[in-house]
């Protein structure tokens, strides 16, 4: 296991940190968060084109970069720091890890290269309206027709859904249950049958869409019925990557207490110089430290394939929720009154630590799950 | 007097109300008419429209107006503050000319405390009021100021002498917010409501007979205001409920709570509407869940708690002992409750909790918890604040260095940001 970034990966996280406080100032993020599309075509472009961020954990087959999830990791790090508003969680975490996860030589072939370069906004539909990340909330069902399938149903908390090119969804045969009868499909954003609807989002800085699917179109990913273990990898994969996103705004929202709690004056003195300031801060980056850890470790075993995956990463997600809501409320409360202002920056981290503390599972789930597979953690060193 | 029971108190407000409440009265003369009556504020003095009555007295006036669905005086928001200061310290000029109105509802006030540069620090107040001929001319900045939008009153702190210590330096008046010389600029909240404001004083006039008190008593008076909104903001507070039936005074009380008393619409929100997990964890079938049910039972414990604990405080008042250390609780207490519901609430809604709105569990109201709980331990000072009051005045424990109020107002270091 890796504890620590070599220094080609350090030098690649200051050259986001630096990318990203350029193109994604706070102000860019108001005015993209107001917006539909949510993202701003010309900041992706230079993402995709400019940085190759799109294709960092894709093999280089398939157009991409042929790094890991730790490199992932540092980038959705930096991009929860600086809030950026853009497709990358759906596509490249979501959609190109289950492609690669599930799909055929062959499909991994055609699909890939695009979603590398992108070209193609692609992501994964996998929740319906109750939410649930587990196989039994999946009633959506495909049926076979011709030389394809059509798809019945609905799908919702779909991140950037009503934009996606290419539409990642989880299905099942009708009449099957549970783990039986899963597979994925790839569907056309604007295929014929498919309506899309922005949802009303507590955290406008991601974007979520309810879809319907009416007698749709769409290609099997890999073999039929076989999607269930490659899914739950993928969403694996994807939560390690979201802990990481989490203590990067976590980090953020302590970085800008501190520093307003040593220009803020009451009583004459710095409100850093009270021991009740100094204690939530010392407090805060025990915790978000600790988190930052555990994300780490989560990346670092995702690249590994480790036997103790499942349980590293509902650890790590589990500690990034407590860690980033409570350094959302201390620093909302270092602020006083101005941290619960709109035109306070704060709130914006606030709203997406609200958000990701339930997204891909709540902490009490990610608990559970980490005492029901406490077994492989013990069976792994360190 | 001596007689007064509850069962005598009893019998005589339902043989008024039974003889005069009639719903199609206007809302402001049915007011007149409880004034009159002395049933619009039975606990003030007699000489001030009350009856003198102790408050387990008032609460049984209270339950007969809610028996019979009686409205009420409008007892929602800063105008009991200035009601309650106005009656300790004010004159009876000012009591002629502002009580009456603010219990029909007619004049909204608000609270000309906190400023850019002080909050916490609410004495380090530097808006300025100078006497120029026979006007106090007052220039400066007020912030976070509740309802000011709709107010036509302001209790206002302000520096009338800065050569002298801080505290000793301030004086409390009446500001009439309608003037030329008020600015009030609505502040948008991060919960999307706007019901604070920005108020900007440019030579504003206060007549010498609308300051409460003597010059450099301000701390002292506005000490008794504050002490009034902490104690409101313990969990026995009542919000305002518009009452959905037929008759011209509800129409008009319906108004009133839309219009005027809009931030009370997600105030109850920030407490963390602790009074809804059980039934949004039935509604979820998370009810089912052990881990869910300790928490929902934790939240509960502490809400149930804090409940007590504030009325054994007012079971203590009524008997006239002295305020115990239970009076000072009530608000951090309240913070506490509101953090763990709004856990406990993003727990239950699971993924549901990502959305607001319509599109939200509860039409949108859980949303509105979740990013309305951190006002609670910030308005009417910060949790910080209320673990010093604690620690320094019911412990006694020995109080933190000042390095401000050994000087003249003018030598004290102040912001560089605010
Ligand atoms: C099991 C054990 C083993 C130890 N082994 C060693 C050893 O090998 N060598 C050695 O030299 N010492 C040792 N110590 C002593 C230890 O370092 C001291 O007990 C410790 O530093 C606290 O000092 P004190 O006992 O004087 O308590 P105090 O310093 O008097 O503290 C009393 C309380 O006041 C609080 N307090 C003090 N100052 C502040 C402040 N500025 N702000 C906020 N709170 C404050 C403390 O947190 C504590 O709660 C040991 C102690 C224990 C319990
Ligand atoms: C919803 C809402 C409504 C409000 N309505 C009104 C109103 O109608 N009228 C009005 O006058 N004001 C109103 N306020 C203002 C409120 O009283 C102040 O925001 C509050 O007292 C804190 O002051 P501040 O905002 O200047 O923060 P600061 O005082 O700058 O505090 C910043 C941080 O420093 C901490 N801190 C400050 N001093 C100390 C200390 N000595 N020890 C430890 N920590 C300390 C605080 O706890 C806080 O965490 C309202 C505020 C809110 C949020």
């Amino acid at each position: 296991m890796q504890f620590s970034f070599t220094e080609e990966q350090e030098e690649f996280r200051g050259i986001l940190r630096r990318f990203l406080e350029d193109k994604s100032p706070t102000t860019e993020v108001r005015r993209l968060m107001e917006t539909d599309e949510g993202y701003d075509p010309e900041v992706w472009r230079q993402i995709c084109q400019n940085l190759g961020l799109t294709a960092v954990h894709i093999p280089e087959e398939y157009g991409g970069q042929g790094f890991g999830f730790v490199e992932l990791g540092i980038v959705v790090e930096e991009m929860g720091r600086a809030l950026l508003c853009a497709p990358y969680f759906a596509s490249t975490v979501l959609a190109a890890t289950a492609i690669l996860n599930a799909g055929t030589e062959e499909q991994k072939q055609t699909l890939l290269p695009d979603i590398a370069s992108g070209k193609t906004i692609a992501t994964l539909a996998f929740a319906e309206d109750d939410g649930r990340t587990g196989s039994d909330g999946v009633a959506m069902t495909a049926a076979a027709s011709g030389d394809g399938f059509t798809l019945d149903g609905h799908k919702s908390f779909v991140l950037d859904g009503h934009t996606a090119g290419l539409i990642v969804v989880l299905a099942r045969t009708p009449g099957t249950a549970g783990d039986e009868g899963l597979s994925l499909f790839a569907v056309k954003g604007d295929a014929p049958g498919l309506d899309r609807s922005l949802l009303q989002t507590l955290d406008p800085t991601r974007k979520q869409a309810r879809l319907a699917f009416k007698n749709v179109e769409a290609q099997l990913i890999g073999d039929e019925g076989t999607a269930a273990a490659p899914m739950a990898k993928t969403l694996d994969q994807a939560t390690a990557c979201l802990a990481n996103e989490m203590v990067g705004g976590a980090e953020r929202l302590r970085e800008s207490a501190l520093e307003y709690s040593q220009l803020r004056v009451q009583f004459g003195r710095a409100i850093g110089s009270f021991q009740a300031i100094k204690h939530r801060s010392a407090d805060m980056l025990l915790e978000v430290e600790m988190a930052k850890s555990a994300a780490y470790y989560a990346t670092a075993a995702a690249d590994d394939d480790a036997e103790n995956l499942i349980p590293a990463v509902s650890l790590a997600k589990a500690a990034a929720a407590d860690a980033y809501t409570q350094a959302a409320i201390t620093t909302v409360q270092m602020h006083g009154g101005i941290g619960f202002t709109w035109d306070n920056d704060t709130h914006l981290w606030f709203k997406r630590a609200k958000s990701s503390e339930v997204f891909l599972g709540t902490a009490n789930e990610h608990r559970e799950r980490l005492i029901e597979n406490w077994d492989a953690m013990e069976r792994s060193a360190a | 007097m001596s007689e007064l029971t509850e069962a005598s108190v009893r019998a005589e407000v339902r043989a008024w109300l039974e003889a005069n409440f009639d719903p199609d009265l206007g809302l402001v003369e049915w007011r007149n008419k409880l004034i009159d009556g002395g049933w619009a504020a039975p606990t003030w003095p007699v000489e001030w429209f009350g009856k003198g009555y102790s408050d387990p007295l008032g609460r049984v006036v209270d339950e007969e107006f809610d028996r019979i669905g009686a409205v009420t005086v409008c007892r929602v928001g800063i105008r009991n503050l200035a009601a309650a200061t106005l009656l300790a310290h004010g004159t009876d000029l000012q009591r002629e000319k502002f009580l009456r109105r603010i219990l029909t509802g007619e004049d909204t006030w608000c609270q000309l405390f906190s400023e850019p540069g002080s909050g916490s620090d609410m004495a380090g107040a530097t808006t300025r009021a100078d006497l120029k001929g026979n006007k106090w001319v007052v220039n400066g900045q007020k912030v976070w100021t509740t309802s000011a939008h709709h107010a036509q009153y302001g209790l206002l702190l302000a520096r009338t002498d800065w050569d002298e210590v801080k505290h000793k330096g301030l004086s409390f008046f009446i500001l009439d917010i309608e003037q030329a010389g008020v600015d009030v600029q609505p502040l948008r909240q991060m919960n999307g409501h706007a019901s604070f404001n920005q108020v900007f004083m440019t030579d504003a006039e206060i007549s010498p007979e609308f300051m409460v008190g003597a010059p450099g008593e301000g701390w002292k008076i506005a000490t008794t205001t504050l002490m009034h909104e902490r104690r409101g903001a313990d969990s026995l507070r009542r919000y305002a409920e518009a009452k959905e039936r037929p008759g011209r005074i509800y129409a008009e009380e319906k108004v009133e709570i839309d219009h005027q008393l809009e931030p009370y619409k997600w105030y109850p929100q920030r407490g963390g509407r602790a009074d809804l997990l059980i039934e949004r964890a039935r509604e979820t079938g998370k009810i089912e869940d052990p881990a869910i049910r300790q928490e929902i039972a934790k939240v509960l414990t502490m809400l149930k708690t804090a409940e007590w604990t504030a009325l054994r405080a007012r079971a203590a008042q009524d008997q006239g002992r002295p305020q115990g250390p239970e009076g000072s609780l009530g608000k951090l207490a309240a913070s506490n409750v509101a953090r763990a519901a709004a856990r406990v609430h993003t727990e239950i809604a699971g993924a549901d909790a990502m959305l607001t709105g319509e599109d939200g569990p509860m039409e949108g109201v859980i949303a509105e918890v979740l990013i309305s709980v951190p006002a609670i331990s910030i308005a009417g000072g910060t949790d910080e604040i209320q673990r010093n009051i604690i620690a320094e005045r019911v412990l006694k424990m020995p109080k933190e260095t000042r390095v401000d109020t050994d000087r003249p107002f003018r030598d004290v270091p102040r912001n560089t940001v605010s």
